[in-house]
């Protein structure tokens, strides 16, 4: 079963703490018990453009498909026998990075 | 009633929960578990009728709800290969050691899990344990069939789509996960003991009730836990009252006005059989938890024949032990209605006084505020807080006994 594994940030909490080796050590970790199967940080939603080409022409337009306050920080997806596996890893994904997260399966 | 009748109705109230977590093991699906079970229900009550209850209902009701579910199986795959595929199978993982294995278990726990909406949890142990109907919980809590109906799909869908297990959790998860099915159990009881909305009774019995039965099934399949037990003796020790609560017309009666007498004795001595349990396991050096706390000063209350005869001072230390566990504001206002008793209202008042910002919409609050200001004889205070109280209570039976206090006010 696999789950999107959302990172949610909401800029409220300003905290300079360096959570990057913290992370790649989860992830290696993930990889070796095999529920690694993708991970990437995303740039700030400024650097986003939505594309609707639904219509006549692609229309492209400047920032995120939603304004809101929190925003997507990056994803993993994960491979796990089920939810509680997955929200086991999840409780420990949101202490290491210091953010929410939300799970996610996929269809 | 006939034979078969009653046969049925004994059945469903035992077998019900029994069958569908069978049926959930087998199938891995808790739509075709639940549908599967009703069929076979509906049908007994033809086949009993016509043939004779089966000599062991229990086995019949299994057998006849598993040909229902591979019949609907053998339709919808024949219809949609797909679906088939996207059935779970659980159980693969094994076992943590010492679970006690009981399929009836992981149904709660399924049904009960922290991932799904709390009323979600409500409705789907209602009726996927309870047995109750849809438009039994629907009326329970005061919606519309159609709204529970959507509540119930959309949480079996959630179990489906994420694969939330049916199973055992793991022993470093299990008090968590017990102490969750607990909030469920009395949240149940709770709404049925202090039903809200106008012109509904003030005492859902049959929400107590169902409660109470739910929490004996857990009881039975984890006896040696402590909160467990303390949950049980808790709801016991409140639902023997029941009948003393409310008068003949409606009015809540509270417990230094109700009628000793017409306490359930039979209940009292089950609840104070489980508190003594506690209190040995206690004394052996296991820390209680909330409920058996909680279920310690109901079995003090219960134990005076007389209100005179209440024992303030252990009532007192109980709460104390239960603010360090558990410092929520509704808690310190309970142990202020005892320190009203031991060191007068005036005492009480400062201690309530405290509460006023995290409680300002709490009618309890505003009720015990009220009692306290019309000992100390500050009437117009004390009818000012009785409005407050009034405007915010939910219940019937208490709105009814609240403006009587008022009105009664010089």
């Amino acid at each position: 079963m696999r789950y999107l594994v959302s990172v949610i940030d909401d800029r409220s909490d300003p905290d300079s703490t360096d959570r990057r080796p913290a992370i790649s050590a989860f992830n290696e970790r993930l990889i070796a018990e095999g529920h690694w199967v993708f991970a990437g940080g995303l740039a700030d939603t400024d650097a986003a453009t939505v594309v609707d080409n639904r219509g006549e022409q692609p229309v492209f337009s400047d920032g995120p498909f939603v304004e809101s306050k929190e925003y997507l920080a990056g994803v993993w997806v994960w491979e796990a026998p089920d939810l509680d596996v997955a929200l086991k890893l999840a409780a420990e994904a949101s202490k290491i990075c210091h953010r929410k997260i939300e799970v996610r399966p996929f269809l | 009633m006939s034979e078969a009748e009653e046969a049925v109705i004994r059945a469903h109230h035992d077998e019900w929960a029994r069958v569908v977590a069978a049926l959930t093991r087998r199938f891995g699906d808790l739509d075709i578990a639940e549908e599967a079970a009703a069929e076979a229900f509906a049908t007994a009550v033809e086949r009993w009728r016509a043939d004779g209850v089966p000599p062991n209902p229990g086995a019949w009701l299994t057998t006849t709800a598993n040909r229902k579910a591979i019949d609907r199986i053998r339709r919808e795959s024949r219809r949609d290969d797909k679906h088939r595929e996207a059935r779970m199978t659980y159980d693969d993982l094994p076992e943590p050691v010492g679970a006690i294995d009981d399929d009836r278990l992981r149904l709660i726990f399924t049904c009960c899990h922290p991932a799904l909406a709390v009323e979600a949890r409500v409705a789907l142990t209602l009726r996927m344990v309870g047995g109750l109907t849809v438009p039994e919980i629907a009326r329970a809590f005061l919606v519309r069939a159609t709204t529970m109906e959507q509540r119930i799909t959309r949480a079996k869908a959630k179990i489906k789509a994420a694969r939330i297990p049916y199973r055992m959790p793991s022993a470093d998860d299990l008090p968590a996960r017990v102490s969750g099915v607990l909030a469920v159990l009395f949240l149940v009881y709770n709404e049925g003991y202090l039903a809200s909305g106008p012109g509904t009774d003030p005492v859902r019995h049959d929400l107590t009730t169902e409660a109470i039965r739910l929490t004996r099934l857990i009881r039975a399949l984890l006896p040696q836990d402590g909160e467990v037990a303390g949950l049980l003796a808790l709801m016991l020790l409140t639902e023997a009252r029941r009948t003393a609560r409310v008068s003949a017309n409606g009015e809540l009666v509270p417990l230094d006005e109700q009628d000793r007498g017409a306490w359930d004795a039979e209940l009292i001595a089950e609840g104070h059989r489980l508190v003594r349990e506690r209190l040995a396991a206690a004394a052996a050096g296991v820390a209680p938890g909330r409920y058996q706390i909680l279920a310690a000063i109901n079995a003090v209350h219960t134990s005076a024949r007389d209100i005179r005869d209440t024992d303030w001072s252990q009532i007192l230390a109980l709460y104390d032990r239960l603010v360090r566990l558990d410092p929520s504001p509704i808690i310190a206002l309970n142990r202020a209605i005892a320190v009203a008793e031991l060191d007068g209202p005036e005492v009480a008042l400062a201690i309530v006084d405290r509460l006023a910002e995290v409680l300002a919409c709490y009618h309890a609050y505003h009720a015990t505020r009220a009692d306290l200001l019309r000992r100390l004889g500050r009437s117009r205070q004390s009818h000012a807080a009785y409005d407050r109280a009034i405007d915010l209570a939910g219940n019937t039976g208490e709105t009814a006994y609240l403006t009587r206090r008022r009105d009664q006010l010089r």
